[in-house]
């Protein structure tokens, strides 16, 4: 049983990345982030001025286990571009410091818009 | 249960000889680490992979054990 719901997830998870270019997965709501990691991680997105989807962890515990199973990333957020993997929030910042992570949505043909 | 600032330090050099640890406290508490972590072994990996090594020397404790380690990865 406990199989047969970590393999719902992934489908949802490969649906929720294939559907939208940018996709954080993390705790709480972009509005209302429930650990600093995850708000650190909005703060970027929303610098560079990307659009991006998000799915509260929180809301199902399978959900929450079942990402990292699928990233073989043991921590959250998690950041998808294009259904590929890109890093966690230290990964996130750093790139986005060096000008990395613009360059990725560039390569990518995201629009963004920074403020 | 917390995990000992020399315990995580043990963990990553165990792991990965070569490396140069610096590792921080930020809440005195445990369970919150800042952590640099530079080692030549590092070279030619990507971001995900290298981080990936110091999480793997943390045998399933990074997300159970230890909620929060701030993670930088240097190859020098």
């Amino acid at each position: 049983m406990e199989e047969n719901s970590i393999i719902d997830v992934s489908e949802n998870i490969k649906n929720e990345i294939k559907s939208n270019d940018v996709v954080l997965f993390m705790k709480g709501t972009p509005v209302f982030p429930m650990c600093g990691f995850s708000a650190a991680t909005i703060q970027v997105l929303s610098d560079i001025g990307v659009k991006f989807s998000s799915v509260n962890v929180l809301d199902s515990n399978e959900m929450r286990e079942g990402i990292k199973k699928f990233s073989n990333w043991p921590t959250i957020p998690q950041l998808y571009v294009k259904e590929e993997f890109i890093g966690g929030c230290d990964i996130i910042k750093e790139m986005h410091e060096t000008g990395e992570l613009l360059e990725l949505f560039n390569s990518r043909g995201i629009d963004v818009k920074p403020s | 249960m917390p995990l000992s600032k020399e315990d995580l330090e043990k963990h990553i050099k165990e792991s990965i000889p070569d490396s140069t640890i610096s590792i921080e406290d930020l809440r005195g508490d445990g369970d919150h680490y800042s952590a640099t972590v530079i080692s030549k072994s590092f070279e030619g990996k990507s971001k995900i992979e290298q981080h990936k090594m110091v999480y793997d020397s943390l045998k399933g404790k990074m997300g159970n054990e230890l909620h929060a380690l701030m993670l930088k990865t240097k190859t020098e």
